[in-house]
């Protein structure tokens, strides 16, 4: 089994077609939407959690680059940018995944992508916007 | 024990002991205040976090034909700045936006730019917009001025703060049922979270809670160069209730501060952008204490476990200046992630970066050491405890108008 975060952009002629309907059905694999943004006649965007079997998953994987889908992992577009970080921690609480802590002995804020469902709460929470989304 | 002088006078021997607030606490547990106030000189403490109170004046110089901007208007990256003052003569503050900002129009406002974002970026050597204009007079008869600036070229560009490095700050709450952007950051509904904003242990007015060192006069680390504190800041409130090691209980002592902005670093001045709220500076301050005697060295030894900071609503009682708190906790409990307010759990933040304020504490302990900081006698004391001096707040008078 594996479990991984994508991040899906489709082209606008690619907005119409049921494709997280056909990793379901002919691939076996279960999805959690953590962000959509699709409309007519622009690019999509969508943010799965994609899940399965590693051979289904890398299939399926290969099945949406085919239809022209671009897929990079979650964690390339959630990016701590630690020239502006001031490791003050404002963002640790408001966090609802526990993606950014606190190191204990050294004070400074870690910011943990693995667990990052890229709700984008911490992005204006930010004092000097150190949090920063490239989708 | 020891004087400033005979301090200074190491310093310059390449003998001076110094050590970082933290440092001292540690000392002093494993060898007792005597014997620790013995072998350490210096105590270095430092901060780091946002200081609204913040702004910076500059001389432009003078252009060809003369501009009087002073009763005109200005503005920098479109940041209008004060320019009630002679010719060409202007003072930016941290908060101030451009006209045209939406504010919490659209609610929470974003604040992206404003005074602090302009100092960051002049600071940084940046070239910024000016625009100004002049009401014309036979002496400065030009009426309209835009160029580029750059802070190697003004005549002075000088940070100016006059409400600094709080002694003490509250532990900011919601008891409401909804989201709350405040300038203790954004706080979740029914105890979402609690946030403070204090270097605890590191913080300098905290590790001499009764100012016997730090006074008008003293040089500090400011914004990475040296500066001085010149008064005590505004709402300096040292008559607030205290613990026994001296520390207060509620936000108290405020200092005013100065320093050369063209000797300092972005590093240390950074703009920030609080949701729903405004703008602000983060500024990075750091304060030496001389150990001139036991009960100096036994003040800077207090520990996280020993300082404590009220929990106040910031749905209600705060902006109501409704005084009550809901209890009180100390900076290691806050430190740990989590605190009890009212039986429950709440998860806790930090506005307030003590990283930096360690880093602070450390750099200011090594120049000291490098012999490239002397320390200064202070010239004339903080209002203390004793003496009075409180802050009031505002007793409004209607007027008629005749």
């Amino acid at each position: 089994m594996t479990s991984k975060r994508i991040v899906l952009h489709f082209p606008h002629r690619l907005v119409d077609q049921p494709l997280v309907y056909k990793l379901v059905k002919d691939f076996d694999l279960s999805f959690n939407i953590l962000k959509a943004s699709v409309t007519p006649q622009e690019e999509g965007l969508m943010v799965l959690e994609l899940s399965g079997s590693e051979e289904n998953f890398d299939k399926g994987v290969m099945y949406l680059q085919s239809c022209g889908v671009k897929i990079q992992p979650l964690s390339q577009d959630v990016v701590r940018n630690e020239a502006k970080c001031t490791d003050c921690g404002v963002c640790v609480p408001i966090c609802p995944t526990l993606a950014l802590a606190i190191d204990p002995a050294t004070r400074k804020v870690s910011f943990d992508d693995a667990k990052c469902i890229a709700c984008e709460l911490c992005v204006k929470i930010c004092p000097t916007r150190a949090m920063e989304v490239h989708f | 024990m020891r004087s400033i002088k005979e301090i200074n006078e190491k310093i310059k021997k390449g003998q001076v002991v110094v050590a970082t607030a933290e440092e001292i606490i540690d000392l002093v547990a494993k060898k007792g205040v005597a014997k620790a106030s013995r072998e350490v000189d210096v105590v270095t403490t430092g901060t780091f976090g946002p200081m609204c109170s913040s702004g910076a004046y500059f001389n432009i110089g003078h252009s060809k034909p003369r501009i009087k901007v002073g009763g005109g208007s200005c503005k920098l990256n479109d940041i209008p700045a004060y320019c009630g003052l002679a010719a060409t003569d202007i003072f930016l503050g941290a908060t101030a936006l451009p006209d045209d900002d939406p504010r919490n129009k659209v609610f929470p406002g974003e604040f992206k730019y404003g005074g602090g974002h302009v100092i960051q970026e002049l600071v940084s050597g940046k070239d910024i917009r000016l625009e100004a204009t002049g009401y014309a007079t036979d002496c400065y008869p030009r009426k309209k001025l835009e160029t580029l600036i750059n802070i190697r070229d003004l005549n002075e560009a000088v940070l100016l703060n006059i409400r600094n490095c709080y002694q003490n700050y509250n532990v900011a709450v919601n008891l409401s049922d909804k989201m709350l952007y405040t300038y203790m950051g954004a706080l979740k509904p029914r105890l979402g979270n609690a946030n403070y904003c204090s270097a605890g242990q590191l913080s300098p007015l905290l590790k001499d809670p009764h100012y016997r060192t730090i006074g008008i006069g003293t040089r500090i680390f400011l914004g990475g160069a040296s500066g001085y504190i010149i008064w005590h800041g505004t709402q300096h409130n040292p008559a607030v209730k205290r613990k026994d090691n001296g520390t207060p209980e509620a936000p108290a002592g405020t200092l005013a501060v100065i320093g050369d902005l063209k000797e300092m670093n972005p590093r240390w001045l950074m703009g920030s952008s609080m949701l729903g709220y405004g703008v602000s500076l983060s500024v990075g301050i750091g304060v030496p204490i001389p150990l001139l005697d036991e009960e100096v060295c036994a003040s800077a030894a207090v520990r996280d476990e020993e300082i404590y900071a009220r929990i106040v609503d910031y749905s209600a009682a705060y902006p109501q200046m409704a005084p009550e708190s809901l209890g009180e906790v100390n900076y290691a409990q806050l430190k740990s992630g989590k605190i009890i307010v009212n039986g429950s759990e709440v998860p806790t933040g930090a506005l307030s970066s003590y990283a930096k304020a360690k880093e602070i504490s450390q750099e200011l302990k090594s120049r000291i050491q490098k012999g490239e900081f002397f320390l200064s006698e202070p010239q004339a004391p903080l209002p203390g405890a004793e003496s009075g001096y409180t802050c009031r707040p505002l007793k409004e008078r209607p007027f008629f108008s005749p």
